[in-house]
């Protein structure tokens, strides 16, 4: 039974992982309908950045600052380069031009830091934890980063009642309606990206700590799809618990179900679990039913 | 003034319908084919077959294959790659257990399989749409390559779970050399390429367009959305299949079951946004456009005296890659194919454009 919990534990921690990167994808598609596909890209760049920061030298608080600097300047050409131009297209469109700025930033990322694993250690301590008389054994970063997605939800959420993050629900709820009221669209949607790139840079930190600052990352953040469709596309909690279900769920599935089938399901298990749940519940969890009759 | 088309009439139904309707058109693509099947061979070397125009006849399959689907039925795909490696499995399979039968038999069964395949990952397709269907096709991308390591059957139980690919051998003709594979390579894709443009141009075709554009409405002038969207998978999937048994046969020779990754699926889709979604010709400028590029980013630099290392030529290709998806989503939505639509119509009136 210890063993039982000690994997759901490690699958529930791996999972605020992908919620993290989830998250940057919910308000992006809250706010502007665009299915953003570059957010993991975005993670990658954010933590590139800051870990180049802190190689040069840079005192991390500083290289922080810097890195939320690069990324609403991220945020403000993606909005003049690309959104701006792209407005009243599909949104089919609009999700293949964000493959196109998430290949962009992958390789603009790597060209100026190069594609080395860089470590990153921003002082979070790594030390095992152990409850149960030892029976359990849970990494403290861990719960570190299930603490600092806490953190980021619950800045989010009291965000969502200022004035700023009434604007961006207007937004979201009805583009035109918004205009009227006089809320500039494109100001909020740099707001937007600048919001996910700061979710973006965070999700980077914490999986730059625990994995080093490397390529793969992009790979392992097409994880938080499924997570979406578990979730809901337009649910901020819904992000966070079904970024819990999917780790969990694929860590439990890897070790119960892995040894019949010659392991190795934990790459295809989220996917395949999505694709159950969009052929019963396609809304998600949490989701707003707003699927267009097919 | 060379293309006018003032003068011409058509006097039959027939003449009406054919895919080239006037004369310029008809010789332009004569030549173009006897370019590839007598020019090509004349003139090209055995590194220009293996690096450029036996990938490039492949890949532009497996584009035309996805833009069946993606362009003219409107179903995002990510699984390409996956598919392709159906194709390629079953069809090594179908050849390693049955040695006599015949090649092309082999590839027409390895494309059936990959149509079954894919319909079955295409189902949600009838409750979902758009980015949701990506993240299903995304199952298929994952799935399908682990399945073929995992699956010791369908490698034979190749320790290595290496598949090298059997000797080309049609009607008794043995396909060695690169230039015979070539030729093998083109004939299937001209003649797959030319089923391609009259099944788009007649009624399944018209159904996947419909739903495309608009599914209520097609569904209400009486097009069952089921059908022609399972249909588009199919045809899509077996063109895919077809694809990936070529680029195992005749390009790679032997790969690793699970190299059919979700790099071949983006390179796919790049190819049909880039070339011209909805579009045959498309297809293949992409394809071509797309494997050009790194060579050109390769070559180039050097050439004007930047010493660049390989890491980062891999990186340029990526961000040009990715600026030129989003620039060409902006400014040519319809790809190169639309750029040679206009020159066209330009050429028409040329050299008096009033």
């Amino acid at each position: 039974m210890a063993f039982f919990f000690e994997v759901l534990i490690g699958g529930l921690m791996a999972g605020v992982m992908y919620s993290l990167v989830a998250l940057g994808f919910v308000l992006i598609f809250k706010a502007s309908g665009v299915f953003n596909f570059a957010q993991g890209a975005m993670v990658l760049f954010a933590g590139l950045f800051f870990v180049g920061f802190s190689e040069m030298g840079v005192p991390t608080w500083l290289s922080l600052l810097l890195t939320v600097a690069v990324m609403v300047v991220l945020a403000g050409a993606i909005e003049r380069l690309v959104l701006r131009h792209l407005v009243n297209q599909e949104g089919i469109i609009l999700f293949m031009a964000t493959i196109g700025v998430s290949f962009f930033l992958d390789g603009f990322g790597q060209t100026i830091w190069g594609s080395n694993v860089k470590q990153l250690d921003v002082g979070i301590p790594t030390d095992p934890i152990f409850l149960m008389d030892g029976d359990i054994l849970i990494q403290s970063f861990d719960l570190w980063a299930a603490l600092v997605a806490g953190t980021l939800l619950a800045s989010l959420v009291v965000f969502q009642k200022t004035r700023t993050g009434r604007a961006l629900r207007a937004v979201a709820d009805d583009h035109q309606a918004a205009q009227s009221v006089g809320i500039p669209l494109n100001v909020i949607w740099i707001i937007v990206w600048a919001i996910a790139g700061l979710v973006a840079l965070v999700a980077g930190v914490m999986w730059g700590s625990k994995l080093g600052v490397q390529p793969a990352i992009v790979g392992l953040a097409l994880k938080a799809l499924p997570v979406l469709i578990l979730g809901g596309f337009t649910s901020i909690p819904g992000a966070i618990i079904g970024g819990l279900i999917i780790g969990a769920g694929e860590k439990l599935a890897e070790v119960y179900i892995g040894p019949f089938v010659g392991g190795g399901i934990e790459n295809w298990f989220a996917y395949v679990l999505a694709l159950g749940f969009l052929l019963i519940r396609p809304q998600g969890l949490f989701g707003e039913k707003l699927i267009e009759r097919v | 003034m060379l293309y006018r088309e003032s003068g011409q009439y058509k006097t039959t139904y027939s003449a009406d319908q054919a895919i080239f309707t006037i004369p310029q058109d008809r010789v332009f693509f004569a030549l173009m084919l006897l370019v590839a099947f007598v020019g090509i061979p004349l003139v090209a070397t055995d590194y220009v077959y293996t690096a450029l125009l036996i990938p490039f006849l492949c890949l532009s399959l497996a584009a035309l294959g996805l833009n069946i689907l993606t362009g003219y039925c409107g179903q995002l795909s990510l699984g390409t790659g996956a598919f392709m490696g159906v194709g390629a499995v079953a069809a090594w399979n179908i050849a390693t257990r049955i040695p006599d039968l015949n090649l092309l038999v082999v590839f027409a069964l390895a494309g059936m399989i990959t149509a079954a395949v894919g319909m079955f990952f295409g189902l949600p397709s009838l409750r979902i749409k758009g980015f949701y269907l990506a993240v299903a096709t995304l199952a298929a991308q994952f799935f399908l390559p682990w399945l073929f390591v995992k699956w010791g059957w369908l490698t034979n139980h190749a320790t290595s779970g290496v598949i090298t690919a059997p000797h080309l051998n049609i009607f008794g003709w043995e396909a060695d050399t690169p230039l015979e594979k070539y030729l093998f390579a083109l004939g299937v894709v001209a003649l797959l390429a030319l089923a391609a443009k009259n099944l788009v141009r007649s009624n399944p075709g018209r159904q996947w367009m419909a739903i495309r554009d608009m599914d209520i409405a097609a569904e209400i002038i009486g097009i069952r959305p089921v059908v022609a969207k399972l249909t588009a998978f199919a045809v899509s999937s077996f063109y895919i299949g077809v694809a990936g048994a070529l680029y195992l046969f005749v390009y790679l020779g032997s790969t690793e079951p699970d190299g059919f990754g979700i790099s071949l699926s983006f390179q796919a889709l790049f190819m049909i946004i880039i070339g011209g979604l909805g579009s045959i010709l498309g297809s293949f400028l992409g394809a071509f456009f797309i494997l050009l590029l790194p060579i050109f980013l390769t070559r180039v630099p050097p050439m004007l005296g930047f010493d660049l290392s390989t890491a980062i030529v891999a990186h340029l290709e990526f961000m040009v890659f990715g600026a030129l998806i989003v620039l060409f989503l902006i400014v040519e939505p319809h790809g190169l194919a639309r750029l040679w639509q206009i020159a066209k119509e330009k050429l028409r009136i040329w050299p008096f454009p009033y």
